[in-house]
């Protein structure tokens, strides 16, 4: 991977708790988060899934859903993103980021454009 | 120290409604000063429980709005919002209030219009309360009420039919209440083949979109009788909060805000699970009634659907929940549902309840904000 392509960053305080996204302070001790990890090349596993069909304006529909787990240094790590496809997908299943440009029309729902990122990464079954 | 008496309250028609945000809480505020015996201008403090009137309709300032057409002027007015736990919030406040000596006479509006969007609209409303990160990926309430789903019914080894169950039971109880959204039965077929709107979830697992407004008045309980015979103690209020990002919860299928409100809530009631006769619960989707009697203790962690099945909540069991028909067939007007969850005990508590009535002296109330992100609840006695 290139240093200009994305990266999905995790972050970590000085006592190694990770959490995604990042927090002013570690929502498990209070210290500062210090450093970032990225979860971009490595294989989660899927806590739970849903597919949404009742979806707002500007998102895909129907809208595939998961919960992930990634496991850095022995200290897990938890997201929530798309999956590219719910085909097959189950509980405790491996499953990889892959990065799209945007995943839901900027500007067509009530969040004001300019305030937050469109882009991140998808989870497709490994 | 005096505690806090609720000596009046109301409920309007919660459905789909011509009026707006401020007449729906004119409607309620009136209804609950008449019901009290008191005066506008009798009025210390007025708080709105609301959690988005500005982005629904482009109404804000709604309290002091509120203020002037109940005749409650000077009153103090304050806006509370904790999305949709604001009723409960409300709640807290208004104890606040009068348990601080701040304020001799409190009302407690909540309302929320709604029904004028679309679907998706509403949804993505409700949805902006998610943090970047997770609005996004699109998720909604509901999905995350799919995502928990599938862990419960994985985790607990529980049957799906038990989640329709719930929406069966609370639809049986709001054919008896008359300010219900839905007054219609449902069998259990009906629900397992509705339409799916977050799988493993289906349309009958969800609350309506909904307008209504309900309203409650507080005063010391040392006065309350000055008023009237017909009161209610609030003897424990709690609230608290969760993980903002809910994904980052260790156990999806806890909710801290739950187990930790109705921790200060019992304390101060000098209560526990065990004492409570009726319960209103927060369910918004139906696996929120499984999560929320377990982590109130009614039941032990991954029990509660089997407490479904059992008919040990059905109006006729042993720890009735949600005998007004719940958000699932009452409606949801998100700033009204947690004042209206306390009406439906007040009116248990005072044998009030008609067709619905249940033998209480004890009631609970739990109002979910977010997705369990922030939570009240309340416990409500015979003085």
């Amino acid at each position: 991977m290139t240093d200009d392509a994305p990266s999905f960053d995790a972050h970590r305080c000085e006592n190694g708790h990770l959490t995604y996204p990042g927090h002013t302070r570690c929502p498990d001790c209070g210290a500062e988060q210090t450093e970032t990890v990225d979860l971009s090349d490595r294989t989660g596993a899927v806590v739970t899934w849903t597919t949404s069909t009742a979806t707002p304006p500007g998102v895909r529909e129907p809208n595939h859903l998961a919960i992930v787990e990634f496991t850095v240094d022995g200290e897990s790590v938890r997201a929530l993103g798309q999956l590219t496809t719910a085909d097959g997908v189950d509980i405790g299943d491996d499953v990889e980021p892959v990065y799209a440009a945007e995943l839901r029309e900027p500007g067509a729902g009530i969040r004001e454009p300019d305030s937050q990122a469109w882009d991140g990464f998808r989870f497709e079954p490994a | 120290m005096d505690r806090v008496a609720i000596i009046g309250a109301s409920m309007t028609q919660f459905g789909d409604r011509d009026a707006w945000v401020r007449a729906l809480l004119a409607e309620a505020g009136d209804a609950a000063l008449d019901d009290a015996g008191v005066d506008g201008d009798d009025v210390d403090h007025l708080y709105v429980s609301n959690m988005a009137s500005g982005e629904f309709e482009g109404q804000t300032g709604v309290p002091n709005a509120l203020a002037h057409d109940l005749n409650a002027l000077p009153a103090y007015t304050q806006r509370v919002d904790q999305t949709s736990a604001s009723g409960g919030a409300g709640i807290y406040a208004a104890w606040q209030s009068v348990a601080s000596g701040a304020s001799d006479l409190t009302v407690l509006v909540g309302g929320e219009k709604m029904t004028h969007k679309t679907t998706g609209e509403a949804t993505d409303v409700i949805a902006s309360l998610t943090h970047p990160v997770e609005y996004k990926h699109g998720v909604t309430l509901p999905s995350f009420a799919g995502l928990t789903a599938r862990k419960y019914l994985d985790e607990y080894d529980a049957p799906r039919e038990s989640l329709g169950k719930v929406a069966v039971k609370n639809h049986r109880n709001g054919m008896d209440n008359p300010h219900a959204q839905f007054r219609k039965e449902v069998d259990l077929e009906t629900v397992l083949e509705s339409p799916v709107v977050a799988d493993p979830l289906r349309l009958y697992d969800f609350c309506p979109i909904t307008d209504g407004s309900a309203g409650l008045v507080f005063c010391p309980e040392s006065v309350a009788q000055e008023y009237t015979d017909d009161y209610v103690v609030v003897s424990g209020v709690g609230g608290a909060t969760d993980t903002h990002v809910v994904h980052e919860r260790e156990d999806p299928t806890t909710m801290g805000g739950v187990v930790e409100s109705s921790n200060v809530a019992y304390e101060m009631a000098d209560r526990g699970p065990e004492d409570v006769d009726v319960a209103e619960l927060h369910d918004m989707f139906t696996i929120l009634e499984f999560l929320q009697s377990e982590d109130l203790g009614f039941f032990e962690k991954g029990e509660g659907w089997k407490a479904v099945e059992e008919g040990v909540t059905d109006r006729d069991g042993d720890l009735p929940i949600n005998t007004s028909g719940g958000l699932k067939s009452k409606g949801h007007p998100l700033g009204a549902s947690g004042v209206a969850q306390a009406y439906e005990i007040y009116q248990q508590l005072l044998g009030d309840a008609g067709a619905r009535q249940v033998d209480a002296e004890v009631g609970l109330a739990c109002n979910v904000g977010g997705f369990g992100n922030c939570v009240t609840t309340t416990i409500l006695e015979q003085p």
